[in-house]
């Protein structure tokens, strides 16, 4: 690495070749995997069905892709899974933060936030599902709530750690309320809250399809893997588990990261 | 004295708020408005919890569901630890095993129970899979960047007082690493604690907590549900408060590594 590094004024067949070897080396880890999956799944061992060879995944995957079923599967799931995050979003933002800011907020709020938490979010499904029936609302409700926790927690912390000669010196250059709020404890507190907000994510996403499957959702890609078991479409379950594997790689390197670089490093607030 | 002040005001209204909060549920409770079946009163979930505990059927439940829970996390910690120091000592095994990590990773666990229900059966095989899934990757993750991150200096430095490959790994890599390798056990309990409750819903066999709040459902039990649900909010807080932390003071706190892990 650290050769390439230097010669890349000198010589850039060197750096493209050391690219390739990196994707070489990325892709080939996959191929010894996929390599076993094929003679696993031509050797027979299991039933066709149950272990289907990767090219009838890979065929299924196209013809789902193509009939448009799983693109609506795929686009409920992340309909739900913005739906149920944003009001997460909203209401643990503001409970944290008014916890961060009030002392008696925090003296009432959290006992009870702490009741709650160390429940499997998952454990909570029925009683939402008795409470507001099977469907949409419930999933989205309960994928709510249960990413609720961390981001409540971590924007508490993170208005608490905000320096406190910061505020005093603001206030002692004349900032209102607003002004300080807005001006010293967002940007102080971001850190704390985009880490909610990223926990608080993969939270949501973790149990969405566990939801999707007991909620009895009309479309969704856990409701596609659910369902197709009992028609024993391997194939089409294991095009499912890609989709949710994309999707979720997709969402840590494309959303969090990106919010993370614009705002948290823009305002320099990771290396203080 | 406005210190000690303070912070009984505090625990003042944080029970009143909890005692209000219980108020205000046994009203909506009481009130009429709702089906009693769907929102029990709190003395009815007490002794529904209380028959349960009493007859036994709670602690078999809860039995099953730490069985499955330390089956699946004892085979996450067997597996995970040994490959994430791997991946962190050799750069060969960390070229193979990191991409497909990346790649399994971001899967959610309940993903896998309608296929593994299929090759496995519905039972103690599928869930306890799904708990070592779910709790193989924080174990993983967290010993490899816990090893990758100590101190070279420490290295060198036993290194140069002539500890050999042995000396070294117990006596510098491992304490050096604990803060990591603990943070990384008790994510992977809190994951397997949270899927084996899913499994055992998703992938429902006779018994565990899981399966007795799913199979409530069914019959409108909602003062089952809630009691086991306290029954798993409670076991989850003790693994955590009490086993955890007693582990933490036990290796890291008494190697004198949690500063370091800190600063």
């Amino acid at each position: 690495m650290q050769d390439a590094v230097t010669t890349i004024t000198a010589d850039r067949g060197a750096v493209l070749a050391e690219r390739w070897r990196l994707v070489a080396r990325t892709l080939f880890p996959f191929i010894v995997v996929g390599a076993i999956w094929e003679v696993i799944a031509w050797a027979g061992v299991f039933p066709r069905r149950l272990f289907p060879p990767l090219e009838e995944v890979a065929a299924s995957f196209v013809h789902l892709t193509m009939t448009g079923i799983l693109p609506r599967h795929a686009i409920e799931t992340i309909l739900r899974l913005l739906t149920g995050f944003a009001l997460a979003g909203v209401v643990g933002v503001t409970i944290g933060v008014l916890m961060g800011r009030s002392r008696r907020a925090e003296d009432i709020l959290l006992p009870l936030v702490s009741i709650g938490a160390p429940i499997p979010g998952l454990a909570y499904a029925p009683l939402f599902l008795l409470w507001f029936g099977l469907g949409n609302v419930s999933s989205v409700l309960l994928v709510g709530f249960v990413s609720a926790f961390p981001i409540i927690f971590n924007s508490w912390t993170g208005v608490k750690a905000v320096k406190e000669i910061w505020v005093r010196s603001a206030q002692a250059m004349g900032a209102d309320d607003r002004r300080l709020f807005r001006h010293v404890i967002l940007p102080g507190a971001l850190p704390y809250i985009l880490t909610g907000l990223r926990l608080g994510l993969a939270q949501a996403w973790r149990i969405l399809v566990a939801v999707e499957m007991l909620a009895a959702v009309p479309w969704g890609l856990g409701w596609l893997i659910f369902g197709a078991r009992k028609f024993l479409n391997t194939d089409a379950m294991l095009a499912g588990i890609v989709v949710i594997a994309v999707i979720g790689l997709a969402l840590e390197k494309l959303v969090f990261q990106k919010i993370e670089n614009y705002t948290v490093v823009r305002w320099g607030m990771i290396s203080s | 004295m406005t210190e000690t002040g303070q912070s009984r005001r505090s625990l003042v209204r944080g029970t009143l708020a909890v005692l209000g909060a219980a108020a205000v549920y046994e009203a909506m409770a009481r009130s009429g408005y709702f089906a009693p079946a769907l929102l029990p009163t709190l003395p009815t979930i007490g002794r529904t919890l209380v028959a349960m505990l009493a007859d036994g059927s709670m602690l078999e439940h809860a039995a099953f569901t730490l069985y499955r829970v330390m089956f699946g996390f004892g085979l996450a910690i067997v597996v995970g630890l040994p490959l994430g120091i791997l991946m962190a000592r050799f750069q060969r095994v960390e070229n193979f095993f990191l991409p497909l990590v990346s790649a399994l990773m971001p899967i959610p666990s309940f993903a896998l129970v309608p296929l593994f229900m299929l090759w496995f059966g519905i039972g103690n095989l599928t869930t306890i899979l799904i708990v070592f899934y779910a709790a193989t990757f924080p174990m993983m993750f967290n010993t490899w960047s816990g090893v990758r991150s100590v101190n070279p200096l420490w290295l060198r430095a036993a290194g140069a007082m002539g500890a050999d490959e042995h000396k070294l790994f117990w006596k510098v890599i491992i304490p050096g690493a604990s803060p990591f390798i603990i943070t990384g056990m008790r994510q992977a309990f809190l994951r397997s604690w949270i899927a084996v409750v899913g499994a055992e819903m998703i992938a429902a066999s006779d018994w565990g907590l899981g399966w007795v709040i799913f199979d409530a459902k069914e019959f409108l039990n909602t003062d089952i549900m809630l009691a086991s649900l306290i029954v798993i909010g409670l076991i989850g807080f003790a693994f955590e408060r009490f086993i955890f932390g007693s582990l933490e003071r036990m290796t890291v706190l008494r190697w004198g590594m949690m500063r370091t892990a800190k600063g």
